[in-house]
């Protein structure tokens, strides 16, 4: 897992995981009926335009609140690439990575990055290009056994190797 | 080296002979607990991995307490789902049948499995209060309670610590929940982040082993990995009801380093809330006084133990509750709700016309018992206030102590409630 394109969508500061996955939906046997309702309250056309905005782009402490995964297998399952944040709440930079998501944590402003930008990671060398606006951005490398979890394909996939 | 708690007690459940804040550790879990989540995401994880086995299922606690009894056909499903896992795997301690014991964050600790020195990790982000006992204690997600069911191990970051010094005690009508909430306005929901918050002083041991519950159950809300106090006569006296299991006291080192240092003299407090929609937007009671409500509700593992009963009771013992608002009282567990039915509590509430639930998390999620309609505003003893929490999106919830609670449910508005003690 290295280069990882996409497009921005842009997200504020503390953004709970109540917001991605309301405690209502939380009862839901269907993921697919979940999933509609990804980030609902700020956002009602989240799930149905994500293709043009799979790589997200938040503010401060990232996925604050309830350790529900949910919050990223919403992601996961509707193709969200990447979270860059400014900083992360820490059960859900966990679940980011054991879910095989990249969680990136870099100080970015809303200067540089806008709605649909379209974007190009590269995790090896902890560099993001924003192409449309002809910038990069340097953030510091994701620590190589949290790297190995996303090569893997997330925690599971890895776990499962370890046992056989 | 010199050690903070944290340090120490990871440390001492790892293999390394030492250890330092940054450094990545594999250690060994002492007890992990799982509430709903068994049968909402861990049960579809942990079934991936084709594996047969737990790696100590007496280590596990399992309860179930969101939305119990189920109000709907879902929730009884996912408690099924839950169920048969927890009987496939032989979970030792299974209360999955017993919904009348109350929510996990009580019961774990009121069963004398949070003893100092251990490592407790749970499917839950509210699992740091247990440090109130002495012990680490942090919330992990469904992929990472696979992790430690299949290994009993899980990495951490050694935290930094911040070392909190209170000072004396709160004045009459001031509780716990309003010095949590003054430290979450100073430090803001993210001024904790990856952090362990060590509560030191002689102000710390003044605290009910209730008041400390309430303050670790609310560290996360400031973003902290842990919060722990120190061991203490009282803590002792404590366990001594509750657990003949052996346990060892940790105390930090005199040299441990702290990122931070910062001190609270705890009379001068005064009742705080956290308005409508995080956790981290701060005022005091007095500045907003005159808010009209239309409900009231006094529960949740952070404020529904017998000393926020007491208080309000106090409080309503008398009075009625304001004809436009409805107040919902649910004891956070049975034990407790025991304890309130003996000493009159109960009787109190319902004189005053507030409704009495049975034990859960209930209305804390918008689950049931107390959902909110649109626009609708609550004053809540629960730990957050996000965006449709409690129900609609457009209903808005104030953080508060039991006090400020009761007082504003007769008030029919935001409410002091100092002088009415
Ligand atoms: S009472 Fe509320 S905060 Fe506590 S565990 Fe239940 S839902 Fe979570």
């Amino acid at each position: 897992m290295d280069l990882i394109k996409g497009y921005a969508y842009i997200l504020g500061d503390d953004i709970s995981t109540d917001d991605i996955v309301p405690s209502h939906t939380l009862t839901m046997r269907d993921s697919n009926e979940m999933v509609k309702h990804t980030l609902e309250f700020i956002d009602p056309y989240f799930s149905k335009n994500v293709d043009r905005g799979n790589i997200i782009f938040a503010g401060e402490n990232f996925g604050t609140g309830s350790s529900r995964e949910e919050a990223v297998h919403v992601f996961k399952l509707l193709g969200v690439k990447a979270v860059v944040a400014r900083s992360f709440a820490r059960i859900y930079f966990r679940n980011l990575i054991n879910n095989g998501i990249p969680a990136i944590s870099l100080n970015w402003d809303l200067n540089q990055v806008a709605k649909e930008d379209v974007i190009e990671i590269s995790l090896l060398k902890g560099l993001i290009i924003n192409k449309s606006q002809n910038s990069t951005f340097n953030f510091e490398k994701i620590p190589e056994f949290l790297m190995d979890i996303l090569e893997n394909g997330g925690v599971i996939n890895q776990l499962k190797k370890i046992l056989k | 080296m010199s050690h903070t708690i944290a340090e120490k007690i990871l440390k001492e459940h790892s293999s390394l002979k030492e250890i330092s804040p940054g450094q990545f550790v594999d250690c060994d879990i002492d007890m992990i607990m799982v509430h709903e989540q068994l049968g909402g995401r861990i049960h579809l994880e942990y079934n991936k991995l084709g594996i047969d086995y737990i790696w100590d299922p007496d280590k596990v606690f399992f309860i179930l307490d969101h939305w119990v009894p189920p109000p709907t056909i879902s929730s009884a499903q996912m408690h099924q789902d839950a169920r048969k896992f927890a009987e496939k795997y032989k979970i030792t301690h299974n209360y999955g049948h017993q919904l009348d014991k109350g929510i996990c964050h009580q019961v774990l600790p009121e069963m004398g499995f949070a003893r100092p020195g251990m490592l407790i990790v749970g499917s839950d982000s509210h699992t740091t209060t247990y440090g109130a006992f002495n012990c680490l204690s942090t919330g992990i997600g469904a992929t990472d309670v696979s992790v430690v069911f299949a290994t009993g191990k899980l990495w951490f970051k050694v935290p930094e610590s911040i070392k909190i010094n209170l000072r004396g005690h709160f004045e009459k009508g001031v509780m716990a929940k309003d010095f949590i909430l003054s430290l979450i306005g100073d430090i803001s929901t993210k001024g904790a982040l990856y952090k362990s918050l060590e509560f030191h002083g002689d102000g710390a041991k003044n605290l009910s082993i209730d008041s400390r519950m309430t303050i670790t159950n609310m560290v996360v809300e400031a973003g902290a990995k842990f919060g722990i106090f120190l061991p203490d006569d009282r803590l002792k006296e404590w366990l001594a009801k509750r657990t003949s299991k052996q346990y060892r006291n940790v105390v930090p080192d005199e040299k441990a380093e702290y990122e931070q240092e910062l001190s609270y003299e705890l009379s001068e407090i005064t009742p705080t809330v956290a308005k409508p929609s995080n956790p981290g937007n701060i005022a005091k009671v007095e500045e907003i006084e005159g808010i009209e409500i239309d409900q009231a509700f006094l529960g949740s593992c952070t404020n529904g133990r017998i000393e926020d009963l007491r208080i309000a009771a106090k409080i309503l013992e008398g009075n009625k509750i304001h004809p436009k608002v409805r107040m919902i009282v649910t004891p956070a567990s049975k034990e407790i709700y025991l304890q309130a039915l003996k000493e009159g509590l109960l009787e109190i509430f319902l004189r005053a016309n507030a409704i009495v639930t049975n034990s859960t998390c209930g209305a804390c999620i918008g689950g049931h018992l107390g959902v909110l309609g649109p626009d609708e505003v609550c004053i809540s003893s629960t730990n957050r206030n996000f965006k449709g929490r409690m129900g609609d999106p457009t209903s808005e919830i104030y953080l508060a102590s039991p006090a400020t609670v009761a007082a504003s449910a007769i008030n029919g508005s935001i409410k002091d409630p100092r002088g009415l003690i």
